[in-house]
């Protein structure tokens, strides 16, 4: 296993030029949280020219819509959501500054084209470990859009939080260069 | 007749959606398992470790194993001779879908319109109830919470009957291999063959139900089980799409007499994070 690499967020250029498809990494500081419905208002503001409630330059942004907290506890259970739902609106928060995503699943060819593009990374995190990764996120809380429930947009801090690098800023791929390595022609 | 209170009916779904979200069955954990010891990727093996981490913690914290807690799918197997008493029997499951929903801490996944306003119903409701009469006096109630991720990569297609075998697995082969990381590997394939259409879609959700890797009574239907899981794993796919060994823990089939003209075939793809349980009243 290669080493697992301890990244500090926001991301910068500096540090994304360091990351390759495959990397295992430990983030940690402050990422927001958004689904589908948080998603379509901020691009829906942006083109409307109204302000965002969230600065998009070097954010990471989680594809993910928790579990309700226990009382006591900062968030439920925080695992990905799939991130192709977000395909539509990605490439134009990459283009406005946008430098991580955090989700499980396949990304179309327009959002990865942007990544590389604006230099921008898509990490994986585990589908289904929802209880693991919320180990990882000390305080959650939500900035906007609340009347969303799960979709809402919230603010998290995390330590250490387990990713995998798929898309980094050289084009790397890891689903299409795991899946080609294992692949056996029938 | 027997008489079965509605209460319990209530509180044994409200129970059982509860607990499954935080245990997975014993045969799913063993699954994992033995995928962790066969898998060569050593990428999938650390993936397969988190999970059954994952599954270590939300036991031990009570917390969801997944934050998609799910579309509250419900089986009943309903004896001709129980009298359900105290309230109808589907208000008595959606009630026990309400209370297991909000007291167990689980997402609330349901939207009322699907197309336009989607607005959540927030408390899960309702259950996507389904419910066959059988001879007895018992109730058997399954549970399934069944999350979108997976649920989104499942299809449904009509084969000509001259496709054949052939046609099946090229269908559920490819269908995986389309699907890739999205529904969370190692799967669980689900496949109905024959029947209507809708009445495939119901074997391939049931199919998930039976023990995982437990082959089909029928040897001809076990084989081709045997064969479309060996071509599943050549796809190089692996846990969570990271490339690797296993990308199904198992391929279940269910089958049932079709119309001359048809031969329909559905997927219905499960995570591994394969949450079921049942309880008998």
């Amino acid at each position: 296993m290669a080493q697992v690499k301890k990244v500090r967020l926001p991301l910068t250029n500096e540090t994304l030029k360091e990351l390759r498809a495959g990397d295992n990494l430990l983030l940690s500081g402050v990422m927001y949280v958004g689904r589908d419905a948080a998603h379509k208002r901020l691009v829906e503001a942006m083109e409307q020219g109204k302000p965002l409630p969230i600065d998009i330059k070097g954010l990471t942004i989680y594809f993910m819509g928790p579990s309700p907290a226990r009382p006591g506890r900062p968030i439920g259970s925080a695992g990905p959501t799939t991130s192709g739902r977000m395909d539509a609106y990605s490439p134009r928060l990459i283009a406005e500054g946008l430098k991580g995503m955090i989700g499980k699943g396949l990304r179309s060819k327009a959002v990865k084209d942007a990544m590389v593009k604006y230099k921008a990374v898509y990490l994986g995190a585990i589908g289904g470990a929802g209880a693991l990764i919320s180990k990882s996120i000390k305080k959650a809380e939500v900035v906007a859009y609340e009347e969303l429930g799960a979709e809402a947009l919230r603010r998290l801090e995390v330590e250490d939080f387990p990713v995998t690098v798929i898309n980094d800023i050289y084009g790397g791929d890891l689903y299409e260069e795991g899946k080609a390595q294992y692949r056996v022609k029938e | 007749m027997r008489e079965i209170k509605a209460d319990d009916i209530t509180k044994t779904i409200a129970n059982l959606f509860k607990h499954s979200c935080h245990y997975l069955p014993q045969d799913v954990l063993t699954a994992l398992k033995q995928a962790r010891e066969k898998e060569k990727s050593e990428v999938a093996r650390d993936v397969l470790d988190k999970i059954l981490e994952n599954c270590e913690i939300a036991a031990k914290e009570q917390i969801p194993l997944c934050q998609d807690t799910g579309a509250a799918v419900v089986m009943l197997e309903l004896g001709q001779e129980v009298h359900i008493v105290g309230n109808d029997l589907y208000a008595a499951v959606n009630e026990g879908v309400r209370q297991g929903y909000a007291n167990g801490y689980l997402r609330k996944s349901i939207v009322r319109q699907p197309f336009s306003e989607r607005i959540n119903t927030r408390d899960n409701t309702p259950a996507m109830i389904y419910t066959d009469i059988v001879p007895g006096n018992k109730l058997k109630i399954t549970v399934m919470p069944k999350g979108g991720g997976s649920e989104n990569m499942s299809r449904l297609t009509v084969v000509a009957p001259a496709q054949g075998r052939q046609g099946i697995i090229d269908f559920v082969v490819n269908r995986v291999d389309e699907a890739g990381s999205n529904p969370c590997p190692p799967v669980i394939v689900g496949i109905g063959i024959g029947g209507t259409t809708e009445k495939t879609m119901m074997l391939a959700k049931k199919a998930l139900l039976r023990k995982v890797g437990e082959p089909n009574r029928d040897a001809e239907i076990a084989e081709l089980e045997k064969d479309i899981l060996k071509r599943v794993n050549n796809l190089g796919i692996g846990a969570m799409g990271y490339g690797g060994t296993i990308t199904a823990l198992a391929v279940h089939i269910e089958t049932f007499p079709c119309h001359i003209a048809s031969l329909p075939v559905a997927v219905n793809m499960q995570c591994w994070c394969a949450r079921h349980e049942d309880a008998i009243l």
